[in-house]
């Protein structure tokens, strides 16, 4: 069977996983496997991957072609000119405040425009709460292992210290939960998870809650049974995991420094409001110089003001998001660690195999084409979800970065035009003054 | 400040891009311009400052920085030629010594501060060591701006003693004690005593007295504040330079980004290194507020000498009035006071006619005396009163025209501050969007 590799991927070099067989295996039909770009003659002169054996990828083998499309469209902008492209736009908004016997808590609006065949109706609108969202993840993270899920804001606040139910707080949530929401709609395989249909489309999805709940028990457990060592990790996953500790790293810093900057703007604003009261008071026993000394007073006024707006944005939109990304490392870091254990089962089923085969001459048993077909979906998976989450990130990157520069810049901006509409009244004042003097 | 002296009447006023530089020129222009006094005849700046050693008066060796005062006669410019400038050395104690002779000579005139003897209102990066090369470039624009406010002041420009200082190196401290200043200088209990004593000071003194106070606790405060402000702000400025560092280590595990974002970092460090030129430019307003601060005190200088002048009248007048009443007493044998004189005559028996006549003859010389000392003191308190006047509202449209231009001056800086940043900001956006 050999496992699609799209166009797109500009990956490998890497070793296919038949040259780990044993030697005495090549008795066996090559397991022609196109891990990565290696396209040997199962694949067409176009590239296009073909089907070979085992019914397994069929299902995914559809998937993996739109993924080609959807890959190209990505890295250009993965959010505003593929539109052509996409069928399923989803929205997050409207927080509202519940009040029941047992519990206070917040809902959202999610809006659903679709032209998919999976939904029955175009249009879709129902209410949600944090926990949905929470299960919607959990559910996507079981049932579709091999692929990066999107990370939700943090689940837990501190009662005494967060405001739940500040707008502040409710605010930066729903962006983030919206943002998490058109993650998981733009992904071309996890768009298609029924759970997330069932999410955006139930009335009630308190009673799938209660069922998923209890499977969700047993399909961890699986996850924790294995016990198989890896032996060596690919290459370029190994430059995956290696990327992510790096970039990890670089994030924690960059959450350290905006917070720095935060806290000495904020000592600043203290400082720079009892310099601008200083003027104030000096008015009183002045008379000509009343007017610039009010005036500076009301410019340095206006600069708090814009200081202070300054921090409240960043506040909001730039650390959370930073945040956000840190989770998603995580996310990430845990399903290399799945892709290891599966590699590392299928090996270890392998060689066991092998060794019976030895004895006895018995064909490779299925379980192990089972586990070797999962190992190569799932590297597949995880490339290409890489490669798409990359282009995502750089995109989010720039856009955080970008607004960061914007809102400084405002922020000065704002100071500058009080600054210099001061000049022009003095200035103007004592030309004023000059000719009334002349006359 | 300091290249100002020498420029010549520039047309600094109708302009539309108003620049700090401006602002600093357009003080000394006015000077030139207005004033018929020493700097329309010569041209003074203190164009160096140098580091000596030497023994000092208690036979120790001590370091100090000595300045090159430099003067070039007017005319000798306008005509076109070029001479070479005499110039002398001087040392801060010096000009010290210059000020203290002028605050004694002229009392009733609100003498120019010298720049400050040590460091203040310093925030953290500043030095408040003397001997630091900032602190010494900004006593000797300090130094040359109070030579040219005495020499443009038109009382004050006139003196010989400050000839002497811009011409005569090294004769130029005899002279100065020779004039005795010093013995006349009042004491500092004499004028407290004075402030407390005095019962009917002119009320447009005490009132500038009041304003004296007000200006020196505004100008100190607000230099206190601007030093904290500029202390954060440092702060601030300072911790976007790490963003220069993470990124370009970030640029190194990434594609495409890396590039944008390495160039980025580097706009960042600029943006943090910016702040240093930006906080040395507010150092000069700091320095106008500084002078004014120092100028208050010179105008309650001012004040407290009437208040001295007045008190001695004041006293004088009764001590004459007292005289006059013995006087009486003696010559009618009325007693309307009481005096122990007249307790012990009255229980002792009254003295001999000679003495008394004695007393009498002594009495109306005193009494002459003391309408001398009267009219005397008359008129050194209403001339005080009449000239100091004259320069307390010089100085008061001296310190409204300064000030203003200060705080003008101080907004340009803070636009320029802003543009820089907008620009720095606008690079790293730049490198950003290439990302």
């Amino acid at each position: 069977m050999s496992v699609g590799a799209p166009r797109a991927l500009a990956s490998s070099g890497q070793k296919p996983i038949t040259e780990i067989l044993h030697p005495l295996s090549a008795a066996e039909e090559p397991l022609s496997v196109t891990v990565g770009g290696d396209k040997q003659e199962v694949a067409l002169t176009n590239g296009t991957p073909v089907e070979t054996s085992s019914p397994a990828s069929t299902s995914s083998l559809f998937n993996r072609l739109q993924l080609d499309d959807d890959l190209e469209a990505d890295v250009r902008d993965p959010y505003a000119d593929s539109t052509e492209m996409r069928d399923l736009f989803v929205t997050v908004d409207d927080p509202k405040k519940h009040v029941s016997t047992m519990e206070t808590y917040i809902t959202y609006r999610v809006s659903t425009k679709t032209s998919r065949v999976e939904f029955d109706l175009p249009e879709y609108c129902v209410r949600r709460r944090y926990q949905d969202f929470d299960w919607l993840r959990i559910k996507l993270e079981d049932s579709q292992p091999t692929h990066l899920i999107p990370p939700l804001p943090e689940k837990f606040v501190m009662k005494g210290v967060v405001d739940r139910f500040s707008e502040e707080f409710v605010e930066t949530r729903m962006k983030a939960l919206d943002k998490f929401l058109k993650r998981v709609a733009d992904h071309p395989v996890l768009s298609f998870n029924p759970h997330l249909t069932a999410f955006l489309t139930v009335k009630d999805l308190n009673k799938r809650q209660g069922l998923a709940l209890l499977s969700k028990v047993g399909e961890s457990v699986k996850h924790v049974a294995g016990g198989y060592k890896l032996r060596a990790r690919p290459a370029e996953f190994c430059a995956m995991g290696e990327y992510l500790d790096t970039f990890n790293q670089k994030l924690g810093t960059i959450d350290r420094i905006a917070q720095r900057i935060l806290k000495e703007q904020s000592e600043y604003l203290t400082e720079l409001r009892e310099y601008g009261g200083v003027y104030s008071s000096w008015v009183g026993s002045e008379e000509e110089l009343r007017r610039p000394l009010e005036g500076v007073a009301g410019c340095v006024t206006t600069s708090c003001g814009a200081l202070e707006d300054l921090g409240d944005n960043m506040s909001l939109d730039f650390l959370p998001v930073l945040r956000e990304y840190v989770l998603y490392l995580e996310s990430i870091k845990n399903v290399l660690r799945k892709r290891d254990q599966s590699q590392a089962e299928y090996e270890g089923r392998l060689e066991a195999a092998i060794l019976r085969k030895q004895e006895d001459r018995t064909p490779m048993p299925l379980e192990v084409e089972k586990c070797q077909d999962k190992v190569e979906c799932f590297n597949a998976d995880l490339k290409a979800d890489w490669e798409r989450w990359q282009s995502n990130k750089r995109h989010d990157f720039k856009q955080l970065l970008t607004g960061m520069a914007d809102r400084n810049i405002n922020s000065y901006e704002k100071s500058q035009a009080a600054w210099e509409s001061l000049i022009t009244l003095l200035q103007d004042k004592q030309t004023e003054d000059k000719t009334s003097e002349t006359n | 400040m300091a290249e100002d002296g020498r420029d010549e009447s520039v047309a600094a006023d109708d302009d539309s891009q108003h620049t700090a530089e401006d602002g600093r020129n357009g003080l000394n222009n006015t000077m030139v311009e207005e004033s018929p006094t020493l700097l329309r005849r010569m041209e003074i700046c203190v164009a160096e400052a140098e580091k000596r050693s030497g023994k000092n008066a208690v036979n120790m060796q001590e370091t100090f920085t000595v300045y090159l005062i430099e003067t070039r006669p007017m005319d000798a410019l306008a005509e076109g030629r070029n001479p070479a400038p005499d110039s002398l050395w001087r040392r801060y104690s010096e000009f010290e010594l210059l000020r203290n002779y002028l605050l004694v000579s002229f009392p009733y005139i609100v003498v120019p501060p010298l720049p400050e003897k040590r460091a203040e209102f310093v925030w953290h990066k500043l030095s408040a060591d003397n001997m630091d090369p900032d602190f010494v470039e900004r006593r000797r624009v300090g130094l040359e701006n109070f030579l040219l406010r005495v020499a443009s002041h038109p009382v004050l420009s006139n003196d010989k003693i400050l000839h002497h200082f811009l011409t005569e190196e090294h004769s130029w401290k005899e002279v100065v004690y020779e004039t005795g200043f010093q013995a006349k200088a009042d004491s500092r209990l004499k004028a407290l005593s004075a402030t407390f004593r005095v019962r009917n000071p002119d009320k447009r003194f005490m009132d500038m007295k009041h304003y004296s106070d007000e200006l020196q606790s505004h100008t100190s405060q607000l230099l206190r504040a601007r030093a904290r402000v500029a202390d954060r702000l440092y702060g601030v400025y300072k911790v976007h330079g790490n963003y220069g560092r993470v990124f370009s280590e970030w640029s190194a595990i990434e594609r495409e980004m890396g590039d944008g974002l390495q160039s980025a970092g580097h706009h960042m460090d600029a943006y943090a290194a910016s702040i240093d030129d930006i906080l040395e430019e507010e150092e000069h307003y700091a320095d106008q507020l500084k002078e004014y601060l120092f100028y208050a005190e010179a105008l309650r200088a001012v004040c407290r000498k009437h208040e001295l002048t007045q008190f001695e009248l004041e006293m004088a007048t009764q001590d004459l009035i007292s005289k006059k009443q013995q006087h009486e007493e003696l010559s009618t044998g009325i007693v309307r006071t009481f005096s122990f004189k007249g307790m012990t005559n009255k229980l002792f028996g009254q003295e001999a006619p000679e003495q008394r006549e004695a007393r009498l003859k002594l009495l109306e010389e005193l009494i002459e005396e003391g309408e001398e000392a009267v009219k005397d003191k008359t008129v050194e308190c209403e001339e005080h009163v009449e000239k100091a006047w004259v320069d307390v509202q010089r100085f008061k449209e001296q310190k409204d025209k300064d000030l203003r231009e200060a705080l003008i001056n101080y907004a340009v800086m803070q636009v320029s501050m802003c543009k820089k940043g907008i620009q720095m900001w606008s690079n790293a956006k730049e490198c950003f969007l290439k990302m």
